[in-house]
């Protein structure tokens, strides 16, 4: 079973040379800290920075350079800063090569739900609906089970939309699942997960082809 | 040379009464407009509408108006961060638009731009766009948005002139720099107010065409909401 950094180290593996990222809050966080040897990606947050570097240093924090967490970040050569309209219009206008974010659930037609749960918990949106019905390229981060052990890889989401037929691929602690037309097809297992597990773990229907592969996390 | 220069907090929020609508930029506690939060604090001012990609926290930001039941309603795209908040939409004391982030700024965009509305993909499919007209772009679905009406704006700047013009600093330009002229009256409250004159033309963000009043805040707190770090090696 993967961990969180083990997940946030496979989808590092989909980066690719000259991408431009939008990182969401959470597991896809730790992508930055793992990029392929090689290549050259830039990190885009939504508050309104391109070209996102690694946390200050201890006492050189500045309370006027945060990332979409609120989290205080730096900021590489090169980078630039812009308002918030001009961070969406980039977006949108799909400048943006790839949107990682975290869901409670996803559906086999790449639906996703990851901002309400009506009358418990309401976060809101944020610029989650914006990135999902813009980006070309979207992959989930994501636990497989919820807390109660029940699936989150559904035929149908139960909880409030954030967006329709988005998703392209989902990483959890168990597997790797590409959204084709016909639903969720199973990629990669975890080392050590048998394909059994998996289906058993999933409410949705998998396609499985083969033999399915473990995934290479190093 | 058009001067906006207002001496005082008191002054700049002037006319500022019951049921209106204020937008306040910032994003989280970035660039909050602070010190004219907390004199509104101060006043009895209530009823309030306000637009504001966050509602700060409990005890910063919007955190404080709400704690004195000032605001009737936010639009915001996210309010994570504020037990309190959470606590006032669940028990239906407050009422709460929640809208995506993107829209939210070119809502306030559109506003300053002299644009009523727009379309968007965001929202599309989802209770967002519940009641909204639904048009086909390019292949793709879209949603109409409107472009806010408010009659003030309130936004914070590093720097900025007694002519009106402001520049921003790091992050803290977000929703600031989009909501400066969006209202019948912005108001600035900047770090430092600089002579006439000072700032490169080249440089300025906001032109002073965009903002009423501008005062020099009496200080700033600054806070950080994550304080994330690296060790040394």
């Amino acid at each position: 079973m993967l961990t969180k950094e083990d997940i946030a180290k496979r989808i590092a593996q989909e980066l690719k040379d000259r991408y431009f990222v939008n990182l969401g809050i959470g597991i896809p966080t730790l992508v930055a800290n793992y990029i392929p040897k090689g290549i050259d990606v830039e990190f885009q947050s939504e508050n309104g920075v391109l070209g996102m570097g690694p946390f200050p240093f201890k006492g050189e924090e500045d309370a006027d350079i945060i990332n979409a967490g609120k989290q205080t970040i730096t900021t590489l050569p090169g980078a630039s800063f812009f308002d918030s309209a001009l961070s969406f219009g980039m977006i949108r206008s799909q400048k943006v090569d790839l949107t990682i974010l975290g869901a409670m659930e996803v559906s086999e037609n790449g639906d996703i739900a990851n901002w309400k749960i009506p009358g418990k918990m309401v976060k809101g949106m944020g610029g989650a609906m914006d990135l999902v019905a813009s980006a070309e390229n979207i992959i989930v981060a994501m636990m497989h089970v919820n807390k109660a052990g029940e699936s989150k890889i559904l035929k149908k989401c139960t909880l409030p939309l954030t967006g329709v037929g988005c998703v392209k691929k989902v990483v959890t602690e168990l597997a790797v699942l590409e959204i084709t037309p016909k639903g969720f097809k199973l990629l990669e297992r975890a080392p050590g997960i048998s394909v059994e597990h998996i289906i058993a773990s999933t409410e949705a229907d998998l396609i499985i082809e083969g033999d399915i592969p473990e995934m290479t996390i190093d | 040379m058009i001067s906006k220069k207002v001496n005082t907090v008191q002054e700049a929020i002037q006319g500022i009464k019951n049921d209106m609508t204020i937008m306040f930029g910032g994003f989280g506690l970035c660039g909050i407009p602070e010190n004219t939060i907390a004199e509104l604090v101060k006043t009895e001012t209530s009823n309030l509408t306000c637009i504001s990609n966050n509602a700060g926290v409990d005890d910063f930001g919007l955190g404080l108006l709400l704690q004195k039941k000032q605001i009737k309603k936010m639009i915001s795209s996210y309010v994570g961060e504020n037990a309190e908040f959470e606590r006032q939409m669940l028990s239906g004391e407050l009422d709460v638009e929640l809208i995506p982030q993107g829209t939210l700024a070119e809502r306030c965009r559109s506003a300053q731009a002299g644009i009523p509305a727009f379309f968007t993909p965001a929202g599309y499919g989802t209770e967002v766009a519940e009641g909204k007209e639904v048009r086909e772009f390019n292949g793709k679905m879209h949603i109409m948005e409107h472009a806010f009406k408010a009659d003030f704006a309130i936004v914070k700047a590093w720097k900025g002139d007694e002519a009106g013009n402001l520049v921003f600093k790091g992050t803290a330009r977000n929703f600031n720099s989009c909501m400066a002229g969006a209202a019948k009256i912005t108001i600035a409250e900047v770090e430092e107010l600089v002579p006439v004159g000072t700032l490169d033309p080249n440089q300025i963000h906001i032109p002073g065409i965009m903002v009423q009043r501008i005062f020099q805040g009496e200080k700033f707190e600054k806070r950080i909401e994550q304080r994330t770090v690296r060790q040394r090696n």
